[in-house]
């Protein structure tokens, strides 16, 4: 059992390559319960990268992650319990209904009610009633609030975002602000990666911006989001 | 019921669940292999080469071609809205996960196969009387080692831009060693030879399955972990 005061996300020296680029060279980071890092880069700065290391999908070629104390390794399953990942695609299969899709999360996350589950994550999304439809026959802003249901099925503690933000318009993203606000409680934790500071500024308690796979920012989110973008431009330049 | 087998059940079942409903896999090879077997059914002369010599070497190259068809499949669904990392970050073991997607293929191959063998009896008026046991028993021993390497190459191949062309390139190699035992297996069958006759043959296929089906699953992990 790790400590109260530990880490929710401890990851040491990550690196990985793809071919001669590095895409991650030596990143640091602990997340605490409570606390929301956006994850700010240029193109190609390896915030993807990060993000799929932490969520698990990518294996680093040196470095290790640990999750509520728990090394993530694809040997040690539970390890990948505690996380939540909302991309930018909705990770649902277009041949099954909304239900099935939420239901068969529920069954690989062993939950004792897939179905009630399903259709109280689905209600709270405003899509109870979309329940029987195909996931292509939704809306984008829809499709992205059936990926959040998807995310949200286990409860995570750690909720990791892959550029939450794209394709929404003005309404449906202020619609997610509102969600990611309510979801940010004190024993959850968030990373969101987006291009865009002013998308997910006043949900933020961290910033980080990584350039060319390394740290170039990381501290706590600066009280002024105008002077932070002349910091960004300063420190993206490199 | 163990966890790791609900898992794959609830991913296999998944799987079919799919298919059914669109049937594109399933569909496509069973009309692939009533074509092979139409053709070769009227390329044939009969007075050339007797019916039983040639039927099971026919049966075979249906059978495997309309199974690496109904293969292609099992991973290029799961890339569509990034499905397959919803599979991957779940608290499934990766086992499970093979087992799964195997468990979905077997049954495919096999429908397929069920279609192909009534309309093989047809095109080649074959009685199979006494040989149909140990037919059936000859086509489930090749078909749970191939489609075991079948599942791993699918997965491999499923993030390749050509991953319809690359499946059987890669996996017809792998499959030659049963096709050869099946096929020396089918001749006597069909002669109307005793099941004990082809015994050898037989122990070579479940052999294969024991080899194939273990390294399977230990190389799965390695494949879809990047």
């Amino acid at each position: 059992m790790p400590p109260a005061d530990a880490p929710l996300v401890e990851a040491r020296g990550l690196a990985r390559r793809y071919g001669p680029v590095h895409a991650l060279r030596g990143v640091d980071l602990d997340l605490h319960p409570g606390e929301v890092l956006l994850l700010l880069g240029p193109n190609g700065a390896g915030k993807s990268t990060l993000l799929r290391s932490l969520a698990g999908l990518l294996r680093p070629q040196a470095g290790s992650v640990m999750i509520a104390g728990r090394r993530l390794s694809g040997d040690d399953p539970d390890a990948r319990r505690p996380i939540g990942l909302l991309s930018h695609q909705s990770l649902l299969y277009d041949e099954l209904t909304l239900l099935e899709n939420l239901v068969l999360a529920g069954r690989l996350y062993d939950l004792p009610d897939p179905r009630g589950r399903a259709e109280t994550v689905l209600a709270r999304q405003a899509l109870l009633e979309r329940k029987d439809d195909r996931p292509r026959q939704l809306s984008r802003g829809m499709q992205q609030r059936a990926a959040i249901a998807r995310a949200l099925m286990h409860d995570p503690i750690l909720l990791l975002l892959d550029e939450p933000f794209t394709g929404l318009d003005a309404v449906a993203g202020d619609r997610l602000r509102a969600l990611l606000g309510e979801l940010r409680t004190a024993e959850r934790a968030m990373v969101i990666v987006t291009h865009h500071a002013s998308e997910a500024w006043d949900l933020a308690t961290r910033v980080g911006v990584l350039v060319g796979g390394r740290w170039g920012f990381l501290g706590p989110r600066p009280a002024d989001l105008a002077a932070f973008h002349l910091t960004y431009q300063e420190v993206a330049r490199g | 019921m163990g966890r790791a087998l609900r898992h794959a059940l609830a991913i296999a079942g998944k799987d079919l669940r799919m298919e059914l409903r669109t049937r594109t896999s399933l569909l496509s090879a069973a009309v692939f292999a009533a074509l092979v077997l139409m053709v070769f059914n009227f390329a044939r002369d009969p007075t050339a080469v007797a019916t039983v010599d040639l039927a099971p070497s026919i049966l075979w190259v249906t059978v495997t071609f309309a199974s690496v068809v109904a293969m292609n499949r099992a991973f290029t669904v799961e890339r569509e809205n990034g499905a397959f990392d919803g599979l991957l970050l779940a608290p499934v073991s990766r086992e499970s996960l093979y087992l799964g997607k195997y468990l979905a293929n077997l049954a495919f191959v096999l429908i397929v196969e069920a279609i192909t063998l009534p309309l093989f009896v047809l095109f080649f008026n074959l009685d199979l009387g006494g040989a149909l046991p140990g037919l059936l028993l000859t086509l489930l021993l090749a078909t749970i080692g191939f489609v075991a390497v079948g599942t791993v190459f699918s997965a491999m191949v499923a993030k390749t831009r050509f991953a319809e062309l690359m499946l059987p390139i890669l996996l017809l190699p792998f499959m030659v060693p049963p096709l050869i035992f099946a096929v020396k297996t089918t001749v006597p069958l069909f002669a109307g030879r005793p099941l004990s006759d082809v015994l050898p043959g037989l122990r070579f296929l479940a052999l294969y399955d024991v080899a194939f089906v273990t390294l399977s699953v230990l190389l799965f992990s390695a494949v879809v972990d990047e």
